[in-house]
């Protein structure tokens, strides 16, 4: 015969939905392309900046003000950097707001995290591109062993 | 050499020539039904039947309604993995409940049967399919051509069959759309069984729809929400490889949008 056991917490089982309306477009389809291929020019541009940071000469002890000044006053690691960040950024955040779609099971609930989402990688995305852009490697007034060799052309 | 029994003496009560053996087993079985005393709530309730090791979980189901308790609602109709009706979560995994040997599925524990997720419960292990076959329909799963009707039949060369044979085998039983995580979060997604029935056309050399059903499958619903976990793939009680005709599907729309 049946035992009928206490129910511990089992969701209510019944709820009802419907597709709301078509969403179609090919935002989806570019989106998956491009972590596609952001994954593949990343792999490069990640690997090549830890070799040439981290083992290319004196290594990791090279690292300091000077370093980074001489690197971002040069125009290719400006716009290797530049990628870095952006494609890392828009990367990310990609991801992520799959993931909130997926796990999100409320509208008002996805809305909130994918806006604290955007917010957040905004304020990464335009604060790293200012700081690559308007990077000066000489400030007046700094003590001249911390600055790199360019601040000296004589 | 002649094979010699090894212990005859421990052998007391002598079995039947060609006797199946029979043993114990019990049934953990989810059960729902708002106009019971337990309303909205959903319980469990065990049953214990004696069954053969040529029994499937369909056949204990059956003993317990027939002899144990009426009351218990489930979907079936052929009974013989063809009409796709008795899916379920048996032990945590869609299976066809007609398909599955109550041995393969260790019935030295309890086996837990629960209705299939993601899709409204009516009543015990009954789901409301409806939205199951709204997507389905959606997709438009009838061949659509132009020009007139040939006078004969549309013949198609072996291999142009073979292109889409895999996905032909679908029998709508939903275990593939209800063990999707996706399908599960809010139900929007198409879900595997719609991209399944769409591939079947749109790789069919006779169908000329295939424009028009990649333009709805290219939805913020459709296959780009497929996270290729497989869970479709190790589902489906007819072997069809769901995710590599997903996968195919969403190559056939980048090269066509490239």
């Amino acid at each position: 015969m049946a035992q009928a056991q206490t129910p511990s917490a089992i969701a209510a089982p019944r709820s009802p939905y419907a597709r709301r309306k078509t969403t179609r477009g090919n935002f989806e389809l570019y989106s998956w392309v491009f972590m596609r291929a952001s994954g593949v020019v990343l792999l490069v541009l990640v690997f090549g900046h830890l070799f040439v940071n981290l083992m290319v000469g004196e290594g990791v002890h090279a690292i300091d003000f000077a370093f980074v000044g001489g690197k971002w006053s040069s125009p290719f690691w400006q716009v290797w950097d530049l990628l870095m960040l952006w494609l890392a950024m828009f990367h990310g955040t990609n991801g992520v707001r799959t993931v909130v779609n997926d796990y999100a099971q409320r509208d008002s609930t996805r809305g909130v995290l994918k806006s604290l989402l955007y917010l957040a990688s905004a304020i990464v995305v335009i604060l790293g591109t200012l700081v690559i852009f308007t990077f000066n490697p000489c400030p007046p007034g700094a003590p001249a062993e911390l600055l790199p060799s360019i601040c000296f052309p004589n | 050499m002649t094979a010699v029994l090894e212990n005859p003496a421990t052998e007391s009560p002598k079995p039947e020539v060609g006797a199946v053996p029979s043993f114990e087993v019990t049934l953990r079985i989810r059960r729902y039904n708002p106009e019971s005393e337990h309303g909205e709530e959903s319980t469990w309730d065990e049953f214990t039947v004696t069954a053969h090791g040529t029994d499937r979980v369909l056949d204990a189901l059956h003993m317990i309604k027939w002899e144990q308790d009426g009351s218990l609602t489930f979907r079936r109709s052929c009974a013989h993995g063809v009409c796709g009706s008795d899916a379920m979560r048996i032990n945590g995994r869609n299976r066809l409940a007609c398909k599955t040997l109550l041995k393969d599925v260790n019935p030295d524990k309890p086996i837990t049967v629960e209705p299939i997720k993601g899709l409204p419960v009516v009543k015990d292990l009954v789901v409301d399919m409806e939205p199951f076959f709204a997507s389905y329909r959606e997709i438009m799963p009838f061949l659509i051509t132009s020009g007139n009707e040939p006078t004969r039949e549309r013949l198609q060369s072996a291999e142009d069959r073979e292109r889409f044979d895999d996905t032909t085998k679908c029998i709508l039983c939903a275990a593939c759309t209800s063990s999707c995580p996706v399908f599960w979060t809010d139900g929007q997604y198409f879900g595997p069984a719609a991209i399944v029935n769409a591939h079947r056309f749109i790789f069919d050399s006779r169908d000329e729809g295939a424009t028009q059903r990649l333009e709805i499958l290219n939805d913020k619903e459709g296959v780009w929400r497929c996270r290729t976990t497989f869970n479709c793939t190790e589902a489906c009680p007819r072997g069809i490889e769901v995710t590599k005709a997903i996968q195919e599907v969403k190559r056939a729309m980048i090269t066509r949008a490239f």
